[in-house]
């Protein structure tokens, strides 16, 4: 429930209720299917119903002679056309070459073949059935573990192996920890590709003004201005002619973080016919072309005293890249290696990922990305470690703790844990549930042949991406402030926001650091031609890197006003506060509008001072941010059924400072259904063919209302050193947090059978196979 | 062959002519420019499409627009035209039950029905009632904030 605020209140920590919703609940907003261009043409693209074949021929003529189409195009017309570009770079990476259209080969079903252009959305369509392809279909392999068995059909013909890199890390002295280890648990544990699935589906309408050599992009992106770079290069287009605006954007969760083929095919498609042209993507397209998340085969290793302290983990990482590498592609599972240790004292670390290519659409960013997959490793791994030493999952959790007065602290992976108070929010959560009486209660349920779980996960996860060196692109953010003359406040950020709110939470900031009421300041985001270059929305980095930017340009502005104020209060004893300046010796004031109105109109100026009343800072952070907490899901499964009913959900996270509460409980409530959408229902299941057959809403199972438990959510507040807010980021946690309790809790409802382990999604049929296997 | 379509739009008449193969979703947004009701996936499955048709609150991607000839349709912005939010949406607003918004015109019209038909329905109730409709960022939870506040509040 959100709360009404009076003006001389301060708007930091208060449920402020967003004011991006008025355009949203009255359906005014503007998404990108929602832009109309004069002129506009509209584009369909051709798809291969193959994983893996030879393109013999195509033949366009029907579909070009087809009423109403403009124009077809196919991989050789776009040959001018960069690549699409892989931002990351690994030792030894192999990137295949990623043509915006497919030419001579497919290497996934989905791969754009043609582009058909016609006046209307329909016809675009009907034309598409007109293109004749002859494909060769050649054998395909969709299963990473598979794809490196000797002999396993090529991906890419010139890597027969189908590798794209591996990545060795290691830290401490793993070898000698397993040596004088007392125990040590295996297990094979995955974490399976998932859809990221935001409601809108990606889009973007492009438009050439050929005279300026200038080309407006809208796109439903989370990176605008790294968007305009690339897509920019790839089109040989000079930068500065080059705007990319977002609309308004519905929903992203990380695939909308990067740069696809697409974008670039509709600009050139623009370019080419001379008309605006409008792309957007299917919902089928959406489950075929657009990056998928996770698509790990992980094997770890735990090694352990018998009195629970944890001494070493090893991983061999088996990362699913799809066909090709999409911007951060290979990137993801290094996230993964440098979060294995979690929260814990592991100071001997070994991980080697082994990137492998699959005849499916690549994986990339997706909600955690690649935090849920190493957190969801150890988390199984402590716990299984419990079950071997019959210790209480709390217990070796609290045992092994990175203790408070460590930080920062320097992990085995090569991170510095910024701050933390690990065991507050396991006691919190442990008391929530009433720990003690759950288990009696879970006793008393075994005792009656009920199957009754309960899990937990506490998780670390690395945040507020982060600093530049660490980064595939800049890690900074940026933010301007400007005043007008009537001393209205406008705030132009680098990220791009699309639902988490920082039209709201940055105007919190502003209205507090200024003191001016909330309605005065405007939060501006998405247009490369208004926006200076900023990085994006991703990784948990929006109010903890582009609210840091926006703090220190404040914090500029607000010494400038002082220093207004001293020069028009004749006084060097000036207080700025409440908006006002107020001279502390005569009790005179002069207002933020009479000193922005005086800054610009400029008929005299404190001494050094320029006029106006503008500030811009590009922050870059010294570190990333960890938030942090624990997570414990009850489950009760039926026999019969196997259906897992989460009866029970408690999410304590730690993400710092809190600028607004209301929001970040629904950062919390949305990131547990995706996490708990992974733990139970989804999966992106591709068949030996290469096809994806759970590619449609109808084969992929979306957490629904009447599937989701309620979530109960409390904090704890540890700052973050790192930036001046004290914020962590909380986009991701709970998914982060999510997937390691909901398994544990079904593991630990399957024990008395003796199940050990099971791997996601945890649908009714493999946990009545599961069962079922346990019986026999 | 193009047929006449008569249709009542949040109060005000539209008559065109168009192809039988065209969702009334399509319609909606592409020939009457109310693009508040979105497409999420055009089979029938996410609801972010929903508007009410003489009454019933319906997918306008799961028929044609001439189906709908001679219909009376609410869409979202028919919900506010007055200017003043209907209950619903103030409640939407205050529980912050939306965060990228793309369902929320559908989840919307979803919920008004939802409270037509029970003004007082509990939590398990409400869930049920917005089944059809998907939203990716919020987990429901302050949806269900949302209507049950809509409820209190009478709407």
């Amino acid at each position: 429930m959100s709360t009404t605020i009076s003006v001389t209140e301060k708007l930091v920590g208060k449920s402020v209720r967003r004011r991006e919703d008025p355009r949203l609940i009255t359906g005014t907003a503007t998404y990108v299917d929602d832009l109309k261009l004069p002129g506009m043409h509209h584009a369909c693209i051709l798809r291969s119903p193959h994983a893996a074949a030879k393109i013999r021929s195509i033949d366009i003529s029907a579909a070009q002679s087809h009423p109403g189409v403009v124009a077809v195009f196919t991989g050789p017309d776009v040959a001018g056309v960069g690549p699409v570009p892989c931002g990351a770079s690994l030792p030894g990476l192999r990137v295949p070459h990623h043509a915006i259209l497919a030419t001579g080969r497919v290497y996934y079903v989905g791969h754009a073949v043609a582009v058909v252009v016609a006046t209307d959305r329909y016809v675009a369509a009907d034309a598409l059935d007109l293109i004749e392809v002859d494909y060769e279909p050649t054998a395909a392999v969709a299963d990473p573990e598979k794809a490196l068995e000797p002999g396993a059909p090529a991906v890419h013909p010139e890597w027969p192996d189908n590798v794209s890199f591996t990545y060795h890390q290691e830290g401490g002295e793993p070898e000698k920890a397993f040596a004088e280890a007392e125990v040590v648990v295996k297990q094979r544990i995955t974490s399976q590709r998932l859809v990221p699935m935001p409601m809108e589906t990606r889009g973007c309408v492009a438009e050439y003004h050929a005279a300026e050599k200038s080309l407006t992009l809208w796109s439903s992106t989370q990176i605008p201005h790294l968007l305009r770079t690339l897509v920019g290069q790839m089109l040989g287009l000079i930068e500065n002619r080059v705007r990319v605006i977002t609309p308004e954007v519905g929903g992203g969760f990380g695939c909308k973080l990067n740069v696809y083929a697409e974008e670039a095919l509709t600009s050139f498609v623009a370019m080419k016919i001379g008309k605006p042209v409008k792309w957007i993507e299917s919902r089928r397209e959406n489950f075929l072309c657009t990056i998928h998340g996770r698509g790990h085969v992980d094997y770890y290793e735990i090694a352990a005293k018998r009195d629970g302290t944890v001494l070493g983990l090893r991983l061999k990482l088996i990362q699913d890249l799809g066909a090709y590498q999409q911007l951060l592609t290979p990137a993801i599972p290094t996230l993964s290696v440098l979060m294995m240790p979690g929260l814990y004292k592991f100071r001997n670390i070994s991980a080697d990922i082994v990137g492998v290519f699959t005849n499916c659409v690549p994986t990339d960013a997706y909600r955690g990305a690649g935090r849920p997959e190493a957190t969801h490793g150890v988390e199984r791994m402590m716990d299984l470690l419990a079950v071997e030493l019959k210790m209480d999952p709390a217990e070796i959790r609290l045992k092994n703790f990175i203790g408070n007065d460590e930080f920062p602290y320097a992990t085995a992976t090569g991170l510095s844990y910024d701050s933390g108070d690990y065991a507050a929010p396991l006691k919190k959560a442990l008391d929530l549930v009433n720990y003690r009486e759950l288990r009696e209660d879970q006793r008393k349920a075994r005792e009656q042949g009920r199957l009754m779980g309960i899990g937990i996960s506490t998780y670390g996860e690395l945040c507020a991406f982060g600093p530049s060196p660490a980064t595939p692109a800049g890690g900074w953010e940026s933010a301007t402030v400007k005043i007008d003359p009537s001393g209205k406040v406008t705030v132009l950020t680098g990220a791009s926001p699309h639902g988490q709110g920082e039209e709201t939470t940055f105007a919190q900031i502003a209205a507090d650091e200024l003191g001016v009421p909330i309605d005065d300041v405007i939060v501006l985001h998405g247009d490369t031609a208004i926006v200076q270059y900023g990085i994006g929305t991703f990784g948990s980095r929006g109010t903890a890197v582009g609210g840091a930017a926006l703090y220190f340009a404040l914090k500029d502005l607000r010494a400038k006003i002082k220093k207004f104020g001293e020069m028009m209060l004749e006084s060097d004893d000036v207080t700025f506060s409440g908006g006002v300046c107020t001279c502390n010796k005569t009790g005179n004031t002069v207002s933020l509008a009479q000193i922005a109105g005086m800054s610009y109109r400029a008929m005299r100026l404190p001494v050094n001072e320029e006029p106006g009343m503008q500030a811009t800072r590009f922050w870059e952070p010294p570190n990333f941010a960890f938030p942090f907490g624990a997570h414990i899901a009850v489950t009760e499964i039926d026999r019969e059924t196997g259906h897992v009913a989460v009866s029970r959900y408690v999410a304590v996270d730690d993400c710092g400072n809190i600028i607004n509460p209301l929001l970040v409980a629904g950062q919390v409530h949305g990131g547990v259904a995706q996490g708990l959408g992974q733990s139970l229902w989804e999966q992106a299941v591709y068949d030996d063919t290469g096809q994806l057959i759970t590619g449609e809403l109808m084969d992929y199972a979306v957490p629904k209302a009447t599937m989701m438990p309620w979530i109960e959510t409390a904090h704890t507040t540890t700052p973050s050193p790192v930036n001046p807010l004290g914020v962590k980021g909380v986009g991701e946690a709970g998914t982060i947090g999510c997937s390691p309790a909901v398994v544990n809790s079904v593991v630990d409802a399957l024990s008395p059978p003796g199940v050990r382990h099971i791997d996601m999604p945890m649908t009714p049929e493999k946990v009545w196979k599961v069962l079922e296997g346990a019986r026999a | 062959m193009k047929q006449t379509t008569n249709l009542r739009i949040n109060g005000t008449s539209y008559v065109h002519e168009v192809e039988p193969r065209l969702l009334l979703i399509h319609y909606l947004r592409e020939v009457a420019g109310l693009t508040g009701p979105h497409i999420g996936c055009e089979t029938s499955i996410c609801g972010a499409c929903t508007v009410a048709i003489d009454g019933k609150v319906v997918k306008s991607c799961a028929m044609f627009a001439v189906q709908a000839d001679g219909s009376d349709i609410l869409t979202i912005e028919g919900v506010a035209a007055s200017g003043t939010l209907g209950a619903m949406q103030e409640a939407f607003w205050n529980e912050h039950g939306l965060q990228c918004g793309f369902c929320t015109p559908g989840m919307i019209m979803a919920s008004r029905q939802l409270l037509e038909r029970n003004p007082t329905p509990t939590e398990a109730e409400i869930r049920h009632g917005i089944d059809g409709n998907l939203c990716r960022c919020t987990g429901y939870q302050h949806i269900v904030n949302a209507v049950q506040a809509a409820a209190k509040a009478g709407a």
